[in-house]
């Protein structure tokens, strides 16, 4: 029997769950997919917001301006990639410039830094290939980009050492209550459980249904995004356009790897996995993105992709709270800003979990807050990486050349606290096949570092979920087993 | 504590433009290095296991592996440096290199001059935008090609190819004799970008069929590709509503161009022309002197022969350089070359040394396929020089040697590619 | 005389492109009355031989891989010594899917002695050594 269940392994999922085991907990991690950061985490701006944006009285406001200045902190603990670049929202327009004062305002009120800047000499230093048509910005420098992956991951992995369980590849068919708590089917399993807690991103309506639970729905809100490469269109803050009601609108910003990324649109729709992109939405977003930096080049994209964003029907705001059925909370419709709010989210559910239910909530005394890191070469100075090659010779050998990731560096991953099995999961951990080549070269050796450290043919290895088999078969009659090649 | 080498010449990548490169330096008399990250040399042509190479170079009728084999051989022999399984993390325009491997570790490399020729990447899916899902089962063409001919994996079964370059057309012949059925090959363009011959010997030999003017607008599935929908274009290669084919397979290649590979050129400071390679002088050296540049990093070659021919050239002229061998008349400003009518890009983009007559060799691409051509080349408003040439395509790179003369030519070269006049034959005059 | 061409043409004509240069000539390649192959439509004269020979026999070099036993790599590239008849591409690779090299080998060496008994070496088309 567990004390508390945690359905979804997203970044709100994984948060909860890192927060909840400071604690003597008996707690799960129930995850449809093969690892955390799966869909909504996987497919967004990457930004963590100021807080001055979302409308007063919102608990996305409350959420996103706790939120927002605890990732200093986090970051200490568990070694994240986060950076305070700054924002800008840029104003085009008298209107514009209307909006944007509103904006400073509610800053000012929530006692969030910023200031607007008209001076176009001073913007044009800031980022100079702006739009000659801004007319003024403000500037929100505690806004930041930050690794949803690693800071999923970071997550889970403290979580994990804490003694939280996860239990992968395993979605959520049925909940049961019973005398004592709940059951849940997740997969082949069955959880009993105290306390459930709905984390489900676009699903947590459906899930919430199983028992009762469900006041309220979430429509899925896809956006899709462009990345481009490195160098071929730089931008130094988060460029956000003058935001409509329905979305901060198509911004630009550069990513924590230094990348640019431009996206999303925003498109409600009923499919809570259709996650494809499409021609219109891509040319959509090389519209708006040029809005704000005409000289985008789109010959230099790397990738396209779309995510979704959960939007509950209680005018698009969270829903943090207990539900109708005791023991069994919400934490639906995180949309933007979940990300930013994702540390504060946590904390505020722990505290309904101590006020609104039954359990008995202890601090655990090893609670031990800091997450060891993966070592990265791209965070060696030349005398460590020489050192670690002397030691270990995995780490002469590049396999990703695009984001220089070492061999050392995915043998590592395979064999971190939660074992990465697949393309994706290594992927999502240490940026192979994330770069200009997008695995061109890369493919076929990770497959095989993968079969020989899992001990597994090729032909089994997968991209992500069972049935994403990356190879079918072999040529020539030849054997299918494990490769066996490069062992140290 | 880190090794330290000290070379004349240091090429990084062993492919066709390396090997060549660091034979002829070695046999002029320099000390010479090649760097290259894969466990062997022969770059990608021990991939490119069909044949059609070595008919300009060695006169008779190769595949990858053996024209790669004949320069692996007499490299192994000479007693040239040779690291492999390293790679180059930096390079500085003082030409220290930066390179490591497993057995070595991290290493300085100093040399006196370098030669770049580390090739080209393949251009991506999210290059050109593709929409659709990402499931498994994208891969692109040269990927495949190393699964199927280096490692024994078959990625797929039922096979879509977008692009009809030469790579994605021995794609689906060697995918179909492998056992694979491939559905079809699409091209945005309304001719086949690769050659005719492999147009007739890889699609219409196996009963493939080639849609021209049409691309892919979605890519379906979930885990693993599932279809893939193609749609006519029209001339804006903008999709046709209405136009659509489905069709039901496991797997897509991607063949949709190549990508001068040149992230460590920019570390070095080197200037890139929109070609993406280096831009060089006659002598083909970047803009960072004493470093030079050959093969697929340089411009995208459509024959090694000639990927070869140009090694030879960078190595023979980084010899020279380390030698210090007076060029002589070194223009206070360099002559441009500006690609004019249906020209793409120019090969050299610059002449920075002209005392007397000299001759230049020229390569460049026509934008757009084209019959009985005329291809003028022209310095202060008079065309020097001109060449007839029958047929030309975007996919067929153009080399000319051409006398350039002092008294002729100044400031800038532009070349242009025009339709003949019609002849006007015995009979009609 | 025209007429006594289409009449000919109609039975067995072929459209075949040559690829001898990039011109790609569009023939026509047909038999006439007296049973003898005929080229149309060539730009040179190399066109009429490639016409004839894609008409009546054409050839294809097979190009493969073949297992390989204790070599740096699984699969090793082959390539028929000379061309086989074209229709026999699909039965040579089920030869070739069968038949294991063993390393070290050298460019050149024979894998397939005589490739479905027409006298045809196949050989391996690169160097390869063995696997430490």
């Amino acid at each position: 029997m567990y004390d508390i269940a945690i359905i979804g392994g997203g970044v709100t999922g994984c948060a909860i769950a890192r927060w909840l085991s400071r604690y003597k907990l008996k707690t799960i991690l129930i995850e449809k997919h093969e690892d955390v950061a799966s869909e909504t985490t996987k497919g967004n701006s990457a930004i963590i917001h100021a807080g001055y944006a979302s409308p007063d009285g919102t608990i996305r406001c409350k959420m996103n301006v706790k939120g927002n200045p605890m990732f200093d902190q986090a970051k200490k603990e568990l070694h994240f990639d986060f950076e305070r670049v700054g924002s800008f929202v840029v104003a085009f327009t008298d209107e514009d410039m209307k909006a944007i004062e509103h904006e400073l305002k509610q800053a000012r009120e929530r006692n969030i830094p910023g200031e607007i800047i008209t001076d176009i000499k001073r913007i044009k230093t800031m980022e100079p290939n702006i739009s000659d048509k801004v007319k003024g910005i403000f500037y929100a420098p505690t806004a930041g980009l930050v690794w949803p992956f690693g800071l999923t991951v970071a997550l889970a992995e403290n979580a994990f050492e804490n003694g939280v369980e996860f239990l992968f590849s395993s979605p959520v068919t049925g909940i049961r209550k019973t005398e004592k708590g709940f059951t849940i089917q997740a997969g082949e399993k069955q959880i009993d459980t105290i306390i459930v807690i709905n984390a489900a991103g676009v699903f947590a309506d459906d899930i919430a249904k199983m028992v009762g639970a469900d006041d309220f729905t979430i429509t899925p809100r896809k956006g899709e995004y462009i990345l481009m490469d490195r160098g071929s269109c730089p931008v130094n803050y988060i460029l956000f356009p003058t935001p409509t009601i329905v979305s901060k609108g198509i911004l630009v910003c550069p990513t924590i790897e230094g990348h640019t990324f431009i996206g999303p649109n925003a498109q409600n729709q009923e499919s809570k996995t259709d996650v494809r992109t499409t021609s219109a939405g891509l040319n959509e977003i090389i519209v708006g993105g040029r809005k704000l930096l005409p000289s985008i080049p789109i010959r230099s994209a790397i990738t396209n992709f779309a995510g979704l964003r959960a939007v509950s029907n209680r005018n698009g705001d969270f829903i943090i709270e207990p539900s109708k059925v005791e023991n069994f909370i919400n934490v639906a419709g995180i949309c933007s800003p979940g990300l930013s709010s994702c540390l504060a989210i946590a904390e505020y559910v722990v505290s309904l979990v101590k006020d609104h239910t039954t359990l008995k909530v202890e601090e655990n005394p090893d609670w031990n807050p800091i997450r060891k890191p993966q070592k990265r070469l791209v965070d060696m100075n030349e005398d460590e990486l020489s050192e670690a090659i002397k030691e270990r010779s995995q780490w002469g050998r590049v396999v990703c050349r695009c984001e220089t990731v070492t061999e050392a560096e995915i043998v590592d991953a395979i064999h971190r606290p939660i074992p990465c099995t697949s393309m994706d999961m290594i992927k999502k951990r240490i940026r192979p096949g994330m770069g200009r080549c997008q695995g061109g070269f890369c493919t076929p050796k990770i497959l095989k570092i993968l079969s020989r450290e899992l001990d597994k043919p090729v032909t089994e290895i997968t991209k992500n979920d069972k049935g994403s088999e990356m190879v079918f078969a072999r040529t020539k009659q030849l054997e299918i087993q494990p490769w066996k090649g490069d062992k140290p | 504590m880190r090794r330290f080498i000290e070379t004349d010449i240091a090429v990084l990548g062993g492919g066709p433009a390396g090997l060549a490169a660091a034979m002829i330096a070695h046999e002029k008399g320099a000390k010479v290095t090649i760097i290259e990250r894969d466990f062997e040399l022969g770059g990608i042509l021990q991939q490119c296991i069909h044949n059609g190479f070595g008919l300009t170079y060695f006169k008779e009728e190769l595949t990858g592996p053996e024209y790669a084999q004949k320069f692996i051989d007499k490299v192994k022999a000479s007693g040239i440096e040779i690291l492999l399984d390293s790679m180059v993390i930096d390079l500085t325009p003082d030409k220290t290199i930066t390179a490591m491997n497993p057995e070595m570790g991290l290493m300085k490399i100093k040399a006196k001059s370098v030669i770049l020729a580390m090739g080209c990447r393949e251009r991506t899916r999210g290059a050109i935008n593709v929409p659709g899902t990402r499931p498994a089962g994208i891969y692109s063409a040269g990927t495949a090609q190393r699964l199927v001919n280096m490692e024994g994996y078959m990625p797929g079964k039922r096979v879509v190819i977008l692009g009809s370059g030469d790579i994605g057309l021995i794609m689906a012949r060697r995918m179909t004799l492998e056992g694979a059925k491939v559905l079809c090959v699409a091209e945005v363009l309304p001719y086949c970008s690769g050659l005719v011959r492999n147009f007739v010997q890889c699609l219409q030999d196996y009963n493939i069929p080639l849609h021209l003017s049409h691309t892919i607008t979605d890519i379906r599935g979930t885990d693993r590709v599932k279809e893939v929908v193609i749609s006519e274009v029209d001339e804006k290669w903008m999709p046709i509503p209405g136009s659509e084919k489905i069709f039901e397979c496991d797997t897509v290649l991607f063949s949709v161009g190549l990508i001068p590979e040149n992230e460590i050129s920019l570390k070095a400071g080197i200037l890139l022309d929109k070609t993406n390679g280096p831009m060089v002088n006659e002598y083909l050296e970047t803009t960072v002197p004493g470093i030079f540049a050959c093969g697929n990093v340089l411009q995208v070659h459509d024959l090694v022969d000639w990927v070869t021919k140009e090694a030879e050239r960078a190595g023979e002229n980084a010899y020279n350089y380390v030698s210090n061998l007076d060029r002589g008349g070194k223009l206070l400003k360099p002559i441009r070359t500006i690609p004019g009518e249906n020209v793409g890009y120019i090969v050299p983009q610059r002449i920075d040394h002209l005392k007397e007559e000299k001759l230049v060799q020229f390569s460049f691409r026509p934008k757009s396929p084209d019959k009985d051509c005329i291809i003028e080349f022209i310095s202060r408003g008079k065309i020097f020089d001109k060449r007839k040439s029958k047929h030309i395509i975007p996919s067929e790179m153009l080399n000319f040697q051409i006398k350039v003369n002092p008294e002729i030519v100044e400031s800038d070269i532009t070349i242009h590619i025009k339709k003949a006049p019609p002849k006007v034959t015995q009979e009609e005059k | 005389m025209e007429v006594q061409f289409k009449d000919a043409k109609q039975g067995d004509m072929k459209e075949i492109i040559c690829v001898i240069c990039p011109n790609s000539c569009k023939l026509q390649v047909f038999k006439d009355k007296k049973g003898e192959v005929q080229v149309e439509g060539y730009g040179c004269t190399r066109g009429i031989q490639y016409g004839e020979d894609e008409y009546t026999a054409p050839k294809r070099t097979l190009i493969t891989t073949v297992k390989i036993d204790g070599g740096e790599l699984p699969v090793l590239p082959v390539r028929s010594k000379v061309a086989i008849p074209k229709e026999k591409l699909f039965k040579a690779m089920e030869v070739a899917n069968h038949v294991t090299a063993k390393a070290p080998i050298k460019m050149g060496d024979v894998v397939i002695p005589n490739l479905l008994g027409l006298g045809v070496e196949v050989i391996a088309s690169r160097s390869m050594g063995k696997k430490e």
